[in-house]
């Protein structure tokens, strides 16, 4: 297993401990509930959507540091992007967590890319996609939920 | 913290040599030394229990109760010795009253489903606010099957049962209190006897939960007075998969089978069918002979043991690592009832049950993290999770010294 400090890089604690758009929004077109059942994270990712565009992300919620910061670097990186943007960066987050070799290259991925070190990590994968998996749901379907089972 | 006193190992437990018995302890987690803290989740088998599981399937399998060639009777012979020694460890009167199923969830599921078949809508069951999810969720699929109604025990804010409301439960239409004699999250001992008496005033049997208890004390189902206790061989130093009914004969005689199968009939035509006595009535299908070979042996393990000195040093753990851990900035123990086994719940400020785990692994520290089947509990403590450090006879003085120093270590990296 590779170093602690792999996973709990400098830039994901600094998101653990200052999540960044985390605040409710009135005027969301949507907002959907992530939850992992498995640990208890809960979090509720709002998306304003105009014209194909992301035009502000926040979410509110409990759960562990990978969780939470995942989902603040998440807010920070879809803001301003397309929908089509934003479905791809889920893709790529997607298979860098999940993928023995990922096509995926950490370093294309900007900040994004300090959450590869979870990949070690089978049992907090679910953490870190969580707020993914809930931006998914958000730009794709109707669902007002999703959990990670 | 100099305050705290350090046990000093005792004459009447040699841990050391206790932890020879249990060949798992000896390896090397993230080059650290394997602590086990998981207890409650499941504990490690003495050697004893893994040979005979092994020399079961070398030697001896074959299926029970059927066939009369040496391998089905040396098969049958151990699987009811196997029966023989629980109702010896838990002082049974009769073998009829141990019924083999695959755990503690089983035998509560077993229980709601067949003594459930009697209960009409209106009738009502006694749980508690500090039930595994395994003592609600049945009571709750038998509410959808016939409208009986649940009621709820309240637990005070030191994580005991609030007995003072007990009376007012009660009904003319009270059928069961079902209820755990051991917290899994809050380390709890509860008054069972108390409740089993006051029960059993307004005529009203008790089911037991046993699977937290079992591990740290013994059990003597004549004595509690219970009605049904129901524990899990995996729990108590043996295999996964295999687990104890004990039901008081009278009842269990009443009561409808369970599942349907082989094993379980007298004889069977397409008109009718008339089903074998206890307990087998109550165990369809093969059963898990492995896994009984393997719990009788764990319990002929555990009744070589002084158990007089087996609790005095649990509790002795138990007041260490509440003491080292209390003395952790940021660090709040969860459920401090005046009566526990070695288990402390806590949550740390900053930092997550979850990273905590993570965090403690890397030091070779196995916690749980999480709800531990029992929401209605994290929901009372309004924490969306614990840690929970759960120790066994085998655990050491020096593990609790490490968990204290890697709790620290975890609140510096991340709050």
């Amino acid at each position: 297993m590779s170093e602690l400090n792999d996973l709990y890089q400098e830039l994901i604690l600094d998101h653990k401990r200052h999540p960044r758009n985390f605040r409710d929004m009135p005027d969301a077109t949507r907002a959907v509930d992530g939850h992992n059942p498995l640990c208890g994270d809960q979090l509720r990712l709002f998306v304003k959507v105009v014209g194909g565009r992301v035009e502000d992300v926040s979410f509110i919620g409990v759960g562990c540091a990978i969780s939470m910061a995942s989902a603040s670097m998440l807010t920070e990186t879809v803001k301003g992007r397309t929908v089509d943007e934003a479905q791809r960066l889920f893709a790529d987050v997607h298979d860098l967590l999940t993928n023995d070799h990922p096509h995926t290259d950490p370093a294309e991925l900007g900040n994004l890319g300090a959450l590869a070190g979870v990949h070690e990590y089978p049992m907090r994968v679910k953490c870190a996609t969580l707020s993914w998996h809930t931006l998914d749901t958000a730009l794709t379907s109707d669902e007002d939920s999703v959990t990670t089972e | 913290m100099n305050a705290i006193v350090k046990p000093r190992s005792d004459a009447d437990w040699d841990v050391a040599r206790v932890r020879r018995d249990f060949p798992i302890l000896d390896q090397e987690v993230h080059g650290h030394p394997l602590a086990y803290l998981d207890n409650a989740a499941t504990t490690q088998k003495p050697q004893s229990v893994i040979e005979a599981m092994d020399r079961y399937y070398r030697r001896d399998n074959a299926n029970v109760h059927r066939g009369v060639h040496a391998l089905a009777e040396r098969a049958t012979t151990d699987f009811e010795a196997a029966r023989e020694s629980v109702r010896r460890f838990i002082n049974a009167p009769s073998a009829r009253e141990i019924v083999f199923v695959r755990g503690t969830t089983e035998a509560i599921n077993l229980v709601a489903s067949s003594f459930g078949q009697g209960l009409r809508e209106g009738d009502e069951v006694i749980i508690t606010a500090m039930e595994h999810h395994a003592n609600i969720v049945p009571w709750q699929l038998l509410r959808e099957r016939t409208g009986v109604v649940l009621r709820v025990l309240p637990i005070t804010p030191a994580g005991e049962l609030d007995l003072e409301a007990l009376p007012g439960l009660f009904s003319a239409r009270t059928r069961l209190i079902a209820l755990t004699h051991v917290s899994n999250a809050l380390g709890t001992i509860n008054p069972v006897r108390q409740v089993v008496a006051m029960a059993h005033e307004h005529g009203v049997p008790v089911l037991l939960d046993g699977a937290q208890a079992m591990p740290h004390m013994r059990v003597d189902v004549q004595a509690l007075d219970c009605d049904f206790y129901a524990f899990s061989g995996h729990k108590l130093f043996g295999p996964t998969g295999i687990g104890v009914l004990y039901g008081r004969e009278s009842l269990l005689q009443a009561m409808p089978p369970y599942q349907g199968g082989g094993e379980m009939i007298r004889t069977v035509s397409f008109e009718k069918t008339t089903f074998a006595g206890l307990p087998h009535r109550f165990e369809a299908g093969t059963p898990d002979i492995a896994g009984a070979i393997g719990l009788g042996r764990a319990i002929e393990y555990l009744e070589k043991l002084d158990w007089s000195a087996v609790m005095a040093y649990e509790h002795r753990l138990l007041e260490y690592a509440t003491d080292r851990l209390k003395d952790i900035p940021g660090l709040r123990v969860i459920g401090e009832a005046r009566d526990k086994v070695a288990l402390v719940s806590f949550v740390m400020d900053d930092v997550h049950p979850h990273d905590m785990g993570t965090i403690l692994d890397h030091r070779g520290l196995a916690v749980r993290a999480g709800h531990h089947c029992a929401m209605p509990v994290m929901t009372f403590y309004q924490v969306p999770a614990t840690s929970r450090a759960s120790m066994a006879f085998y655990n050491t003085v020096e593990e609790v010294d490490r968990l204290a120093a890697a709790l620290r270590h975890a609140r510096e990296l991340l709050a």
